[in-house]
């Protein structure tokens, strides 16, 4: 079961290393990132370094919910900071004469500037960050995809159930095989049938959430939540605390003492010098793996799809920008496929580890008659 | 790395992790459990239906199974009543035929002896009444 298991997840990982390393490019340009403040003369987007800055700030987080920040069309979002008292204005407040949210807003007595995605105080740029609870463009994003899944789908699918019978109805019907798929071969597979149950809510909820916020990345509307390294660390960190506090007597056993009865104390003394800290390294490394899996795969595809977008300008003919045209198309039903696939290694990788957890082995008798 | 710590937003981090816990027991409350209650009460009732099912197809095969038997048993029955009837009429006949001819033994004998007496009474007649004759037409 174990071995089956171990063999799952080394085929998960096999699967979405390629698109892993692919992402490693975003890191270099991050240089030519300051150009970006200066090239907004020239309105049309089309040199490889406004393109290249254009896609590095789509990916960070915004405090606007920007339709089509060229033309001016966008929505104004709270700003909440902690700053010797609560500041609360909106996000307005930034723009500045040319329509971009690079101003100076005044709350209170003191001065705030956005810089790199993030709100200073202007007169110590580069010290302390006023605490920042603001609900960002990811935020709204985050609310819109909380009460999507909460009301539309799933209220209704769970209410539809009492009023025909038995039998689902409506919109929540399309989603009844997706929650039984994720009960039927991702939860109890991995976890077993015995406390499957108590894991199932929380992966549902992680599938879902997961899923919806991918596909909201592939919208138009130019939004990138599950590619935000904070947003894929609140979740990793989450299935480390339900993981590791849920923990069965056999789990930590097999931390603190993998070989069990296998071999003479002396002979564990040598090799738990190496075993154990491999095995406290692993509690982090697999909400880690998770983690950066996510992110990775999420930044690396809106990356290459903008970057593929920004050809068709770059190229500036018929030729060329067809071309690339095919190409974003192609890749942009990949990542549909990829939104979908993310999400279910994500929560079939959750699973494994509720399933390391929740593990009771049935030697406890063997050991003791020895 | 750098670039990384430097996108790490505080602020998103709690709010993701607030929303995804109130959503965890949100949907927990009113999705996941009515919905996982009613596939589950669903797929008992369809397994209950099946169970029903092969039971009652069961208990049929065991009633045709008796039919069968009590069929059997009363062709066997009915066989027997059969042969013994048969063997009734057979005795009743062979009864009759054996009284029967018993009694045309019987019947054969006394009409012997009677005819036996008729000769004898016959012959002692004629030899009264022949003398006489014999004289008469000698």
């Amino acid at each position: 079961m174990r071995l089956k298991n171990f063999a799952k997840a080394l085929i998960l990982t096999a699967l979405t290393t390629p698109v892993f390393a692919s992402s490693q490019d975003s890191d270099h340009s991050d240089s030519d990132h300051n150009e970006h403040t200066t090239s907004h003369q020239n309105d049309a987007v089309d040199t490889k370094e406004e393109i290249k800055s254009y896609i590095m700030h789509h990916l960070e987080d915004t405090y606007h919910f920007g339709i089509w920040d060229k033309a001016g069309i966008s929505f104004p979002l709270p700003v909440i900071l902690f700053d010797e008292g609560l500041h609360v204005f909106s996000s307005n407040k930034f723009a500045d004469d040319h329509g971009h949210h690079e101003g100076i807003a005044e709350s209170s007595g003191k001065y705030y500037k956005i810089d790199h995605a993030k709100i200073y105080r202007t007169e110590m740029k580069n010290g302390i960050l006023p605490l920042d609870f603001s609900i960002t463009k990811n935020v709204a994003c985050m609310l819109i995809a909380f009460f999507l899944l909460l009301l539309f789908f799933f209220r209704s699918l769970g209410k539809s159930y009492a009023a025909n019978g038995g039998i689902s109805k409506g919109v929540g019907r399309f989603m009844e095989p997706i929650v039984l798929y994720v009960r039927d071969d991702i939860a109890r597979p991995n976890i077993g049938e015995k406390k499957y149950k108590k894991y199932l809510p929380f992966l549902l909820t992680i599938f879902f959430f997961v899923w919806f916020l991918n596909i909201f990345g592939l919208t138009p509307l130019g939004v990138n939540v599950t590619g935000n390294i904070a947003v894929t660390f609140a979740l990793a960190l989450l299935v480390f605390l339900f993981t590791n506090f849920t923990g069965t007597k056999d789990y930590w056993m097999h931390l603190f003492n993998p070989l069990g009865n296998a071999m003479p104390w002396y002979g564990k003394a040598v090799l738990y010098i190496i075993l154990i800290p491999i095995e406290i390294l692993g509690i982090f490394i697999k909400p880690f793996s998770l983690m950066i899996r996510l992110y990775a795969n999420m930044q690396a595809g809106h990356i290459v799809l903008m970057s593929l977008v920004g050809l068709i300008y770059i190229f500036g003919n018929m030729m060329g920008g067809s071309l690339s045209f095919l190409l974003a198309f192609a890749i942009s039903l990949i990542e549909v496929l990829v939104a979908l696939l993310q999400a279910y290694i994500f929560t079939m990788l959750a699973a494994l580890y509720f399933g390391f957890a929740a593990e009771e082995h049935e030697h406890h008798d063997e050991a003791h008659a020895h | 790395m750098d670039k990384l710590l430097n996108d790490f937003s505080l602020g998103l981090f709690v709010w993701q992790t607030l929303l995804f816990l109130l959503l965890l027991f949100l949907l927990k409350k009113f999705a996941w459990k009515p919905i996982l209650d009613a596939v589950d009460e669903r797929e008992k009732s369809i397994e209950a239906a099946l169970k029903g099912a092969e039971e009652a197809e069961r208990r049929m095969q065991a009633l045709q199974a008796d039919n069968e038997a009590a069929k059997k048993e009363a062709m066997i029955e009915r066989d027997a009543i059969m042969k013994e009837a048969r063997d009734t009429r057979d005795d009743i006949i062979s009864d009759a035929k054996t009284a029967a001819s018993e009694e045309g033994v019987k019947m054969i004998a006394s009409a012997r002896e009677e005819i036996e007496i008729q000769k004898k009474a016959a012959i002692a007649d004629i030899k009264t009444q022949g003398s006489f004759s014999f004289f008469r037409y000698s």
